[in-house]
């Protein structure tokens, strides 16, 4: 009988320590800061818990702009990462042959060098006398006084640049995996190239676009790297905002009703796209399996 | 996708894919030029002239390398903790059934959908309020283990599930303890998951900057270096020391993708299965 409950146990046991690490130091956190976006006070006076839910109205109404920037800026650059990756995903899953993981190391390389120093890379490459402007200059698309830097499309590239990889290794993985006789099956029912892309190759590889796109999107619009580095305070976004009001101001509750704001925005955003691209993505996996 | 027009020449994808590429990895170059760069004022910025001063001397900056050791000492010790309680965590969730195996498993996965700014956040909140422990050293290594403890599981999980339960049976049939049969059976089964868990542990440690940064308190590690320097100077030393970082982290990639395939290798009774791997041509 002993030994039949320690059996019983050992799984919770086993849980116990990483689980209690978690629960310590992410659920528990995260309730206290709940708690912290709901009192008023200043640093100066201490914070008082008053159940003031006018913080999140209030937080709202303050850092709109900001909110809306970083959903745009997320969304800007999740949907380059997409144009860019899934080519390059595609490309290496079916043409990279005996080359495949020497070219999926090389995607993710930029991962090897700290993520400051690869958003300082950028400030260099785009900087006013970089080659970059210059160019760009005397063709004309930017003009003489014109700038890269401390604009949102230093911001966009580089979050862009920062999340790649994030997009490129699931398109990567769920393209790998398609069976190669679906796509000859299209073929050989006279499908056209671009049929057979958007009716076999597109659908399978559904859950790598959901999982790139989730993956890319969630990050960048907490950032707030790129933003400072690479912009101004006309570029910030909610990330700066949060670091700024927690570690400089010390407005303790309204960073942290912007954390939950944030949270919960995404979560929505997160939902409206799993619907969207979920179903299918649920219907690609199904029609490998069978 | 307009690269992939209809009849479109197959050559124009492969360029497009690899401008992708040349995207990825013209920063890193650059990185590793700049480091040879002779710069003129405070900025690394514009190329001055080839120069191998900084890398003579890459911890001539004041305060470089106490920040590269607390980043190395963080990332060693926050490994170690977050790959043992990983393990530990994966094992319990794909080994048994157990009442409230989903609500963990979901409990898990929330920390890595959790933007880090808030993951930041909240555990400053919690010691401002608790006051214990001091902010520094120990308060980053706590957020390292808990934001690395997720993809330990993860990545530990993955490599559990298509594992032999009946290679387990055998060594109990033959008359192996418990403690023997994990020791000598499924630790080195699963061994090639909780270490490149570890390599994943340890490469995401020594980049974090943003949890680090709520909760640092005056304890400086290279990230943050870099971010107190990015307004003020940035010395070519810098991009020496990423440079060698990105050398080790490559060094350390080939050995274990070059150790995984010889281990395969030997490990390898079941016959190849027939090659698919080439695109079909269109017909």
């Amino acid at each position: 009988m002993p030994a039949r409950l320690r059996k019983a146990a050992l799984p919770y046991l086993l849980l116990l320590p990483g689980l209690g690490w978690l629960l310590l130091f992410f659920a528990i956190p995260l309730g206290i800061m709940f708690l912290e976006s709901l009192k008023t006070g200043t640093i100066d006076t201490g914070f008082e818990l008053t159940w003031a839910f006018s913080n999140y109205t209030d937080a709202l109404s303050d850092y709109n702009e900001q909110f809306l920037r970083s959903f745009e800026y997320a969304g800007l650059a999740t949907l380059f990462a997409l144009l860019i990756g899934y080519p390059l995903a595609y490309v290496i899953a079916f043409r990279g042959g005996r080359y495949r993981n020497a070219l999926l190391l090389l995607v993710i390389v930029p991962f090897f060098v700290t993520y400051l120093i690869r958003t300082l890379s950028w400030e260099t490459i785009l900087s006013d006398s970089g080659l970059v402007v210059s160019t760009l200059q005397t063709i004309g698309i930017v003009s003489e006084e014109g700038r890269l830097l401390d604009t949102t499309v230093s911001v966009v590239a580089g979050i862009t640049y920062n999340y790649l990889p994030f997009m490129i290794l699931p398109l990567y993985a769920s393209l790998e995996r398609i069976d190669k006789r679906m796509l000859e099956a299209g073929y050989d029912l006279y499908g056209r190239r671009r049929d057979v892309f958007l009716r076999v190759t597109l659908p399978l590889s559904m859950p790598g676009v959901v999982a790139g796109t989730l993956l890319t999107f969630i990050p960048a619009a907490g950032d707030f790297i790129n933003a400072e580095l690479l912009g101004t305070p006309r570029q910030f976004m909610i990330g700066n905002v949060i670091q700024s009001r927690y570690l400089e101001v010390a407005d303790y509750p309204t960073a942290a009703a912007l954390s939950f704001l944030l949270m919960a925005f995404m979560l929505i955003i997160v939902l409206i796209w799993a619907r969207i691209a979920g179903t299918e993505a649920l219907l690609g996996t199904e029609g490998e399996r069978k | 996708m307009t690269a992939l027009r209809r009849r479109g020449p197959d050559w124009l994808l492969n360029v497009y894919a690899g401008l992708g590429l040349i995207y990825l990895l013209v920063p890193i170059a650059i990185i590793i030029v700049f480091s040879f760069n002779q710069p003129r004022g405070r900025f690394n910025f514009i190329w001055q002239e080839f120069s191998l001063n900084a890398w003579k001397d890459p911890f001539a900056v004041p305060g470089i390398g106490d920040a590269l050791r607390n980043s190395l000492e963080i990332a060693a010790l926050s490994t170690l903790g977050a790959t043992i309680l990983g393990t530990l965590t994966a094992l319990a969730l794909v080994r048994y059934e157990f009442k409230g195996r989903a609500p963990v498993n979901f409990f898990i996965f929330i920390p890595l959908a959790t933007p880090e700014v808030v993951l930041g956040a909240a555990l400053l909140s919690n010691f401002l309020n608790l006051g214990t422990p001091q902010l520094g050293f120990a308060t980053i290594l706590i957020a390292h283990i808990m934001f690395n403890l997720s993809f330990v599981v993860i990545t530990v999980r993955s490599r559990l599930i298509g594992f032999d339960r009946s290679l387990e049976e055998a060594a109990q049939d033959l008359g192996a303890t418990p403690w023997e049969t994990f020791r000598l059976v499924t630790l080195p089964l699963i061994m090639p998951g909780v270490v490149s868990a570890a390599l994943l542990a340890f490469a995401l440690s020594i980049d974090d900057f943003v949890i680090t940064y709520f909760n640092n308190g005056s304890t400086i590690t290279f990230p943050l270096f870099i971010w107190g320097a990015a307004r003020v100077a940035i010395p070519p030393q810098i991009y020496v020391i990423a440079t060698m970082i990105f050398l080790f982290t490559v060094a350390m990639m080939l050995i274990t993708v070059w150790q995984q395939r010889r281990a395969e290798k030997m490990a390898a009774v079941r016959p190849d299965e027939p090659e698919l791997a080439a695109e079909p041509a269109p017909a």
